[in-house]
């Protein structure tokens, strides 16, 4: 029959339309919410989805999972005094990785002996270069760089970051990416073990390797 | 650990004697690491006619164009296949790098070099000899100097080799523009008046078109018209240009113009470290990030002959199915677009492509840029809940969406009759032509990299090599249901099989060390073969990075495809070879 594939077609289409309400009355029956709650938009991001499928941005928003990477930013440790103490060294390996060359890196010298010393006085970070790799935060070796989870750049000139501007403290780290913070935590505490254990003792000749 | 090695003795063993076919005629290329064969370029055409006719080798995938600064050489490299199968021949041509560089040209033997040897032409200053319409191809007729001699300098250069001296130890900020301020950030030719620029590139495109008055059965004199169709149209999928000589509606030639989005890859290639590269293939063709980091990983693993970790290799290829599924359902969404039905299959399938997006954005960080891939291995390993998320999909929804699909479009009188029968290429052109991929499948040759070659860990994995007889626009849309099927079966024994270990042969380096030679690392990406050839000589940064893209080459026979066809088939049969422009232009 003429028209026999198109009817079909047609069904697909009829089906996919009438689930959305389906789902949405069956939410309903259980008592959910299924609109602009964290749980219908993991259900609607989830492969058991039927229906209708998009998300309200920005009233709704996207869970993003915790190895998503945006623009990087700095981090710093507070002392329990309230000062900030800046993990980065000035060693430059995120500068001399970065595919774009978007880091630029001013090493400090001491001002008495002229000699450089492990913190950077300037730190640029173009944004508007930047192409989001994750290079950087990848091969940091004192996890002093990470990658944000804000997306929202939007600005009316060039998003050239300074220090200022990249400086976050450990715990918005902690707060964006808990699993990958408590991974450096556990090598960082590891690795400080071994030297101490090191330090402690030339005599114990088997310290423990820090494992990664 | 098992590992799996590259496979550099068996290839080695399998490839012809071309210098016992040759005597003194044929060189076998000594340099260490290096492959191939050296012709003189005298007897290359004579050479290659035997290698495609009494040797077998179809399939001409890749030509690459090196320039040898120091040592004042330009060499050609061809690397050339059975479409039966089996490993390729490399053979290449070396000539003197002064003004004229001459080489014969291959488009008598395979006709699929056109775009290729233009390219050389362009970037390289290759001149080939006997090629009827050596015009610049990504850059304009009027640009000045073959920006990939490595005497070329770009006007924003800065050094020859990244890390940059500025950045680190002597940080120093500034902003490009501010040192080539607006409106003084162009350079010139001597001479060269921009007001008094008249577009020669324009005359000599029109002029390679064929036109002329004819008359028809009722004796009236009738002219051709040229239409040019696009750079901006809603149906080239990107900036793309076609020059289209109409006798009616009735095509009877037509000039692709390419190049709107080129960026010289390849320069940016060889200025960047070798891992720096991971990030930039992504930007190739953008809907499959996690193939083109493939390829790449494959040609410079060859270089360094490193292993792969055996969790990464499954890793790898559970990413780049998944990649080929997502390719596949957006390609069926865009062709039916382009035919008319506006929107609702491309939706369809961009739920599907939503849902594998945020794995790989679990998995990489990103939705699209992934930059997964490692050397040895990849970055990370999947986390169990993520695993979970690909089972799922893979086990539960997929195979039910792709059927949806099925139903919704296969039988769909209006899509029938539109597609069936509108011829899109025969097999004996499309292997002329170099065409790879599904397209080529729905022609009928079964020539899929992943069984012909086969690297990573295909070996293993049970599946059918997809193709299809008639090879007309409604085969091209079967076939990418097909290879869907096919994917998800892969992809079922993957995720079955994949063993627990580690992510990585290697320890994380920002600096691989990279040992002097070429190697060319091929993979079947959703859209062809997608290689790259990478040259090193043991620095940090490579030598030549040159990138076979799919989408460029399977361009090649577009006037062959449309010339007796309707205008109005044009968008469809541009449509069914899956251009991507970020992979086109380059």
């Amino acid at each position: 029959m003429y028209g026999k594939g198109i009817l079909k077609g047609l069904s697909v289409t009829w089906k996919r339309f009438w689930n959305t309400y389906i789902e949405d009355i069956s939410w309903l029956l259980r008592g959910k919410k299924r609109y602009f709650t964290e749980e219908g938009i993991k259900h609607r991001s989830s492969s058991a989805t039927r229906g209708i499928f998009t998300v309200q941005y920005p009233e709704e928003q996207l869970i993003t999972p915790e190895e998503m990477r945006y623009v990087p930013f700095l981090v710093y440790d507070e002392t329990p005094e309230g000062k900030r103490e800046q993990r980065c060294t000035s060693c430059g390996i995120c500068a001399k990785v970065c595919p774009p060359q978007c880091i630029w890196i001013v090493r400090s010298n001491d001002p008495n002996t002229g000699r450089p010393i492990p913190e950077p006085t300037e730190f640029y970070i173009d944004m508007d270069i930047c192409m989001n790799c994750g290079f950087c935060a990848e091969y940091c070796p004192f996890d002093a760089i990470i990658m944000d989870h804000d997306f929202e750049l939007a600005s009316l000139g060039r998003n050239v970051y300074d220090m200022e501007k990249l400086l976050k403290p450990a715990s918005y780290y902690k707060s964006i990416r808990p699993l990958n913070y408590e991974r450096n935590e556990a090598e960082r505490k590891a690795k400080e073990a071994a030297k101490a254990a090191k330090a402690a003792g030339a005599a114990t000749p088997s310290a423990p390797a820090a494992t990664s | 650990m098992a590992t799996t090695l590259p496979q550099t003795e068996t290839t080695q063993a399998a490839t012809v004697d071309l210098g016992a076919r040759f005597p003194g005629i044929v060189t076998a290329d000594n340099r260490p690491a290096y492959k191939g064969w050296i012709i003189p370029k005298e007897n290359l055409i004579e050479v290659a006619t035997v290698i495609h006719d009494e040797l077998g080798y179809d399939l001409l995938s890749n030509l690459a164009g090196v320039d040898y600064f120091p040592e004042n050489i330009m060499e050609v490299v061809y690397h050339a296949y059975k479409t039966t199968g089996g490993p390729g021949l490399e053979f290449k041509v070396q000539v003197p790098r002064e003004d004229p560089v001459e080489v014969p040209s291959l488009i008598g033997v395979w006709p699929g070099v056109d775009f290729q040897e233009r390219e050389a032409w362009d970037l390289l200053g290759i001149r080939f000899t006997g090629h009827p319409d050596l015009r610049r191809i990504l850059m304009w007729e009027g640009y000045e100097g073959h920006p990939l001699r490595k005497d070329w300098k770009e006007p924003f250069y800065e050094e020859d080799f990244k890390p940059f001296k500025s950045r680190w130890p002597d940080g120093q900020f500034h902003m490009a523009e501010e040192k080539n301020p607006y409106k003084d950030n162009l350079k010139f030719p001597g001479g060269f008046d921009p007001e008094k620029w008249i577009p020669e590139g324009e005359a000599l495109l029109y002029g390679s078109l064929a036109r002329y008055t004819v008359k028809n059965e009722e004796g009236l004199n009738t002219d051709q018209i040229v239409l040019n169709f696009g750079p901006q149209h809603p149906s080239t999928h990107g900036v793309f240009r076609a020059a289209i000589t109409l006798e009616g509606e009735t095509i009877a030639g037509l000039k692709p113009v390419i190049g709107y989005l080129h960026r010289n890859h390849e320069k940016i290639g060889e200025r960047n470290t070798y891992i720096q590269n991971m990030p930039f293939t992504d930007r190739l063709d953008y809907f499959n990030s996690m193939a083109n980091n493939f390829s790449y990983a494959l040609a410079v693993e060859k270089l360094m002959n490193i292993p792969v970790a055996e969790r990464a290799e499954y890793i790898r290829v559970i990413m780049a199915e998944l990649s080929r599924v997502q390719n596949h359902l957006i390609f069926i969404g865009n062709l039916l677009n382009d035919m008319g039905a506006m929107y609702t299959p491309a939706l369809y399938a961009f739920e599907e492509r939503e849902l594998i997006l945020d794995i790989f954005e679990a998995v990489s960080g990103a939705r699209m840029m992934c930059n997964y891939f490692r050397f040895g291995g990849v970055v990370r390993d999947v986390p169990d809940d993520v695993m979970q998320k690909i089972k799922d999909l893979v086990f539960d929804r997929l195979q039910a969406k792709t059927d949806e699909m099925d139903r919704l479009l296969s039988e769909n009188e209006v899509l029938v009759s539109r597609s069936k029968g509108v011829h899109v290429i025969d097999a004996e052109t499309a292997i002329q032509y170099s065409v790879t991929g599904p397209v080529l499948r729905a022609t009928g040759i079964p020539y899929d990299i992943r069984r012909a070659d086969p690297y990573s860990i295909y070996d293993r994995f049970e599946f059918d090599v997809c193709t299809r007889s008639n090879g007309d626009l409604y085969d091209n849309y079967l076939i990418r249901l097909d290879e869907i099927r096919q994917s998800l079966r892969i992809l079922e024994q993957a995720l079955k099989q994949i063993p627990q270990g580690p992510i990585n042969s290697q320890k994380p380096a920002y600096q691989v060390r990279v040992p002097a030679g070429a190697a060319y690392g091929r993979s079947e990406s959703p859209k062809g073969e997608l290689g790259f050839y990478v040259i090193s000589n043991g620095k940090p940064n490579p030598w030549r990075y040159h990138v076979r893209a799919p989408s460029f080459v399977n361009i090649t026979p577009l006037e062959k495809m449309c010339i007796g066809n309707k205008i109005a088939d044009f968008v469809l049969l541009f449509g069914v070879l899956d251009v991507v422009m970020g992979e086109l232009d380059r």
